[in-house]
């Protein structure tokens, strides 16, 4: 299943090299071309994944299958998650929003021991203190810092 | 003499120092943790060097990437997990020794091999620089492109069974390293479009989603397992006398893992492989490797830690990165302006020799750091996977969103992040993708400017470096096609129903045979008989 979707995925990218990239007559030699590198990588993976797939045995998809491809999907929902973290980061900001994602996480994960979240909100405020705090990671205050009072605010917003 | 001091000068500053004890000791514990591993550490943290001075942010990496396969021993040893991939022979020898109570005393030797072939790889290092700083300046374009090129072979040809899935791994990384706006003509090149896509795909990016998140995701979907630690006795010092008992091992391997480590694409897997088997066939009592031999032991622990040291050598030397990590460290080079290469040796020497003084301290401190806290590192290996997971998915924001505060920099980290997922999964390797990206953009680079000077195909290798590495890609290429052809078996592609039928077919078929063979012979015998008078 695999093999067959990189397989459609570069023969998709190799009809559209001539709209995709740009060959530049009078060119001094074929190496300065635009469309030389990508011309030869995606002919690498075309025949590569076509080889592959030939040389693979022939059988009929069996439930065990499916099973997998349905194991592909499982970690969606932890990119969701992810992406959740990355949108709300700017908004609640960096240390509130750990916390927060840390242990409802944590807690998703079906870790119910008072102890766990103990040590995932550590976990949580020492990364902010170590990534933003110490080595200064450009990370951007987050929009309810401006409702804090000024010298907070500042602190806030360089440091958390 | 002098460019040693220098080298010391640049070493002595508070933030070295800071650096080396994090590195060292950050890389011992990422190593004890199964399930991390200095790839997935120094993609997270790659970010954050990017703001420090080139010594301190390639001290940290180094650090990490030395000092973690001392740290995996322990697991390797102790719970028969290796910490980091290269340490999986390490359990081979390991395990069964604490299985006999002598859990100390396996890791006192591993420790040991390991501080050895450390030495032993940066005492070559510099040995070994008077000539790489006169063999460099021979490497102009078309060498560095060849060289690439022999890299790229390496890698796919390193990867025995998967060839032709590393092949086409390292075309997509390939690939990816040409999309966006090209630097000469000033063309995009497959970006359909999309205004996000004309800066190119970010090769931090796409390490921390193939590494890092990928890592995070199969964790995060896994069980948690019950680690039971069995307690063992001994003193973690006896190791280094009984080293000093296998020196021919110890060399041996050593040796091994500086070769290997200098060839582009091969490694620790090769490396401590070729050491292990070398060291049964040389042992008194072969027999005993795999059983919990102190030899085997050895073997493999000095060859992959006789590896980080070796491997910056075509990084330095080149600007070539061999594998994965030194991929990701090349990147730190570039950010502040440091071209590794030829003129990394003729100019900046005392660099690189404080770069070896930082690898040999690093060494010492990890040794004298595990002799103290090995008790307490065996319970990092305690912790589950799930919660590791989300501290992994936690720290990948910190690295994917520090580059550039972008969100889409995150998606696009999350896509490659399920990419690896399925590619770890399906036991497919990642490592050709990050090394096309960046082998590839090398390539492109080179032959372009190669081919300025070069009138007709000849003149490509008409220098004696060049000519070398060509034969060297002809002769590895006519190898491996000559080995798949010898291999090669038609593949049976019928469907199971149809091969039971003629299998069940060519039974009948024998059966009928032998029925007519058995049936002849008593008509013969019948007749003869008849023949004679009977």
């Amino acid at each position: 299943m695999f093999i067959v979707g990189a397989l459609v995925l570069s023969l998709v990218l190799l009809s559209q090299i001539t709209r995709q990239t740009v060959w530049i007559e009078g060119s001094k030699s074929f190496a300065a071309q635009p469309r030389f590198w990508p011309a030869v990588a995606i002919t690498l993976m075309v025949v590569s994944f076509a080889l592959h797939l030939w040389q693979m045995r022939r059988r009929r998809p069996n439930p065990l299958d499916w099973t997998e491809a349905r194991r592909w999907l499982e970690p969606l929902e932890y990119v969701l998650w992810f992406m959740a973290y990355v949108f709300l980061v700017p908004i609640v900001g960096f240390l509130p929003m750990s916390l927060i994602f840390a242990c409802t996480l944590t807690w998703r994960l079906g870790y119910r021991d008072k102890a766990y979240f103990w040590i995932a909100a550590a976990f949580a405020v020492a990364t902010v203190a170590l990534f933003k705090g110490a080595l200064g990671v450009k990370i951007p205050g987050a929009a309810i810092y401006e409702v804090l009072p000024g010298g907070l605010r500042n602190f806030f917003i360089l440091y958390l | 003499m002098d460019i040693l001091f220098a080298a010391i000068d640049v070493l002595a500053r508070w933030d070295v120092v800071v650096a080396l004890l994090v590195g060292s000791i950050g890389g011992v514990a990422i190593g004890a943790i199964p399930g991390v591993g200095p790839a997935v550490a120094i993609a997270i943290l790659l970010p954050a060097t990017f703001s420090m001075d080139p010594i301190v942010g390639l001290t940290v990496l180094l650090g990490i990437y030395g000092s973690s396969m001392f740290g995996g021993a322990i697991p390797a040893i102790l719970i028969n997990t290796p910490g980091t991939a290269v340490n999986a022979l390490t359990t081979y020898d390991g395990y069964p020794m604490t299985l006999r109570g002598e859990g100390r005393r396996a890791l006192s030797l591993a420790y040991s091999a390991s501080f050895f072939g450390g030495i032993f790889s940066v005492i070559c290092l510099i040995l070994l620089s008077p000539l790489l700083a006169r063999i460099a300046p021979m490497f102009g374009s078309r060498e560095i492109f060849l060289a690439a090129l022999l890299g790229i072979i390496l890698v796919i040809v390193a990867h025995r069974g998967q060839i032709l899935m590393a092949s086409a791994l390292t075309g997509f990384g390939i690939f990816l390293s040409t999309v966006g706006l090209e630097p000469v003509k000033y063309t995009r090149r497959f970006t359909f479009d999309q205004t996000w896509l004309a800066s190119g795909v970010n090769l931090i990016v796409v390490v921390l989603g193939l590494f890092a998140l990928s890592q995070a995701l199969i964790l995060l979907t896994m069980d948690d397992e019950k680690i039971r630690i069995t307690k063992s006795r001994g003193s973690l010092f006896q190791g280094f006398r009984e080293l000093a008992r296998h020196p021919r091992v110890a060399a041996i391997s050593a040796t091994f893992g500086v070769f290997m480590g200098m060839i582009p694409g091969v490694g620790e897997f090769t490396a401590q492989f070729m050491s292990y088997t070398t060291a049964r066939k040389l042992s008194k009592t072969p027999e005993a490797f795999g059983q919990g031999s102190s030899e085997g032991l050895i073997a493999s622990e000095t060859a992959n830690n006789a590896v980080p040291a070796a491997a910056m050598i075509p990084l330095l030397a080149l600007g070539i990165p061999g594998e994965a990590l030194t991929a990701m460290m090349l990147s730190v080079f570039y950010v502040h302006n440091v071209v590794p290469g030829p003129g990394l040796f003729l100019y900046q020497m005392d660099f690189v020799v404080a770069l070896y003084l930082a690898l040999l301290i690093l060494n010492i401190l990890v040794v004298a750091f595990l002799l103290i806290s090995t008790g307490w590192l065996v319970y990092l290996t305690k912790i589950p996977n799930r919660f590791l997971g989300m501290c992994i998915l936690l720290l990948s924001f910190v690295g994917v969103y520090s580059i550039r505060n972008s969100a889409v920099d995150c998606a696009v980290a999350a896509v490659f992040g399920l990419i690896g997922f399925v590619l770890k999964r399906l036991n497919l390797p990642i490592v050709p993708i990050v090394l096309g990206m960046v082998l590839g953009g090398i390539m492109e680079v080179k032959l372009r400017a190669a081919m300025n000077r070069v009138n007709t195909p000849l003149d490509f290798i008409d220098r004696p470096i060049a000519f070398i590495l060509f034969c060297l890609i002809v002769v590895i290429l006519m190898n491996t096609l000559w080995r798949i052809w010898r291999e090669w078996r038609p593949v049976d592609r019928r469907t199971q129903a149809r091969k039971a039928s003629s299998h069940f077919a060519q039974r009948i078929a024998g059966r009928k045979t032998r029925h007519y063979e058995i049936r002849t012979k008593q008509q013969r015998r019948k007749r003869s008989y008849d023949h004679m008078g009977s």
